[in-house]
């Protein structure tokens, strides 16, 4: 038995020290602010905001969402405030909160990258980027950026040479090799990789024989895609050296122990918080006491921890 | 007072076939939820259904509170399977409600089927000032809440699909004859208005022609309920605005169709 105090939950993401691996996933918690009232803000590893441009985004027509299965789909269209409204209005809240801010940003250009990350780098109260590569790219026919290791490799580099700060690479899962994506955001400078953000998906009504999502396709979210994001954090824990964030459907300790097993430094809980917006702390607490009862010190002491 | 609270069920019962009336009380002290308000209920603790469902507030009951709800697919159908006795897990109240400071003279309230949940609590709210009740259904059976409407001294004027009560045929036809026989005070009104879809769009229609001011609550998929995940949009003149947050009551003339 380990007792609580000597359990040591730190965990390093670049030059960025979390005092726990629990985090939020962009686009499920907002700008933080929405969850203060069910949470202590102060106890998360890190808040990961929702991902963020230089311009507002509208986003898609409505619907947007659909459940499925122990999951959803979600077709968002990555509608956004813009960074400056962020910066006016919501940072000062989150400069409030003793826990690190990490900003999901995008672009339709690796330009718009690069100035997206400038102008982040240089605002007060932000403590890592994480940069969402699972959008299209205008100088490519919308292709998404993601999904060609030589598009990822320029743009991760141009952002790279941009900004000083921890800089976080969120992986598209929709590639046939993710290990050889962390590579190549490895090799290009990222800090961490973090993975995986939605799988593609679709669902139809059989009634009136229509998409469910205006938008048709969307991404898949929730319990139903933890097996396939466990099986990509164990691939690319062995494919880079840089530490890895895990997440896709954890919605409880047992599932965030399994992701710091195949792997993850981190996990972060993302459609988990729609289900119950305190569910974080349940992850937190469960993990330490998981750790209480199996006699584990250090977090990072199982880390990749899976015998294969 | 958390809005993230739990309850206990006190009565499931249906009122007729897939239609059912859920009191709860709350296990805790909670935030007195305003007509148009809604909860996200957790109908079971299992992944799937995974998301919880948004249901108005329907009366509330000092501390006690009731939901009016329609089975219509997976997620209300387990709902309607709970006991007395069993624990929901609910959050709320949720969204803007219906704006309470209402200076016209007269207001109309308009309920179109399951709109009668929300449209109930608000008219029990205004009764004082006599509004004018609309209430179209299907059919005779699925005017819910007839009783409870009379004893509040709010007699609806009805219309079903069928005519198997009121006048047979659309409410909104209703009201569009009783605008044209009073056009001149049509100022002094303030409409309010649940329902399906074509019956909102068509009340639209007719307020706009007339001058009519009020409000309308809408429906949306929805996942956080609480403003986050950006999943509960509609269009509005405004642009895209969350159901669930500036919603799910919106001013008729901002609601692009
Ligand atoms: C603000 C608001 C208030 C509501 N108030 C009431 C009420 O008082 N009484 C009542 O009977 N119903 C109400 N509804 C509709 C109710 O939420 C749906 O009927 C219910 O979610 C259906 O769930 P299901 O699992 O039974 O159906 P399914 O079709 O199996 O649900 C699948 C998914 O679609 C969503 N969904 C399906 N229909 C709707 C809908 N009309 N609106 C929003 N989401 C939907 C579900 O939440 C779920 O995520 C309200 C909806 C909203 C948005
Ligand atoms: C509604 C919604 C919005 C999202 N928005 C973003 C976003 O803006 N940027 C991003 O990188 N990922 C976004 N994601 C992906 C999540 O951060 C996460 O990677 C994914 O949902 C898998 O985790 P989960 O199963 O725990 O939700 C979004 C997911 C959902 C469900
Ligand atoms: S349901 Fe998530 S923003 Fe409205």
């Amino acid at each position: 038995m380990a007792d609580k105090k000597s359990i040591n939950l730190t965990v390093m993401i670049g030059k960025l020290k979390l005092k726990n691996p629990v985090m939020t996933a962009s686009g499920t918690f907002g700008y933080g602010d929405e969850y203060a009232e069910f949470i202590d803000l102060n106890r998360l590893g890190a808040i990961v905001v929702k991902g963020l441009s230089l311009k507002p985004k509208e986003g898609n027509p409505p619907p947007r969402i659909v459940e499925t299965p122990s999951g959803m789909l979600n077709a968002i269209g990555l509608q956004n405030i813009g960074i400056n409204n962020f910066i006016r209005n919501k940072l000062p809240f989150l400069r409030t909160v003793k826990t690190p801010v990490i900003v999901n940003f995008f672009g339709d250009s690796i330009a718009e990258y690069v100035r997206a990350a400038e102008k982040l780098s240089e605002a007060d109260g932000v403590h890592a980027l994480e940069m969402n590569i699972s959008c299209p790219n205008k100088q490519a026919g919308w292709s998404i950026f993601g999904t060609d290791p030589h598009v990822t490799s320029k743009v991760v580099s141009a952002v790279r040479k941009a900004t000083e700060k921890t800089l976080i690479v969120k992986l598209s899962p929709n590639v046939t090799d993710i290990g050889l994506m962390a590579r190549v955001a490895e090799d290009a400078g990222a800090d961490a990789v973090s993975l995986i953000n939605t799988l593609t998906g679709m669902a139809i009504d059989i009634k009136t024989r229509r998409p469910r999502l205006a938008n048709i396709i969307g991404g898949l979210s929730g319990p139903a895609v933890k097996p396939v994001a466990v099986r990509m954090v164990w691939q690319c824990y062995q494919a880079v050296r840089i530490p890895v964030i895990g997440m896709g459907g954890i919605v409880s300790p047992e599932d965030a122990i399994e992701f710091i097993l195949a792997g993850a430094s981190a996990v972060a809980v993302g459609t988990g918080n729609f289900i119950r917006p305190d569910i974080t702390m349940d992850v937190l607490n469960g993990i330490t006491a998981f750790m209480k009862t199996e006699g584990i010190k250090s977090i990072n002491d199982i880390k990749g921890g899976v015998q294969c | 007072m958390s809005r993230l609270f739990k309850a206990s069920i006190i009565e499931n019962i249906q009122l007729v076939k897939n239609h059912y009336l859920i009191t709860l009380h709350p296990l805790e002290k909670i935030k007195k939820p305003k007509p148009g308000n809604f909860f996200m209920v957790a109908v079971d603790h299992n992944l799937y259904p995974l998301l919880r469902r948004p249901i108005s507030i329907h009366r509330w009951l000092n501390g006690d509170f009731q939901l009016l709800y329609r089975v219509a697919g997976k997620g209300t159908s387990i709902l309607s399977r709970k006991k007395p006795g069993d624990i929901l897990e609910i959050l709320g109240p949720l969204g803007n409600g219906f704006p309470l400071k209402i200076n016209s003279a007269h207001i109309i309230l308009v309920a179109g089927g399951l709109g009668v949940a929300p449209m109930f609590a608000l008219a029990e709210l205004l009764k004082k000032r006599n509004p004018a009740l609309y209430y179209g259904a299907r059919t005779k059976k699925e005017l819910l809440r007839i009783d409870e409407l009379n004893a509040l001294g709010l007699d609806p004027i009805i219309a079903t699909d069928d005519g198997s009560s009121g006048e047979k045929g659309n409410i909104v036809n209703v009201l569009k004859r009783h605008i044209a026989r009073h056009l001149s005070s049509i100022s002094d009104n303030m409409l309010f208005a649940c329902g399906p879809e074509p019956m909102l769009k068509a009340l639209s229609l007719l307020a706009e022609k007339h001058g009519l001011q009020g409000y309308m609550a809408l429906e949306q998929h929805m996942a956080c309920g609480l403003g986050t995940c950006l999943g509960c949009v509609v269009k509005t003149t405004k642009g895209y605005r969350r159901v669930c947050k500036e919603g799910p009551v919106f001013p008729i003339e901002e609601i692009v169709w």
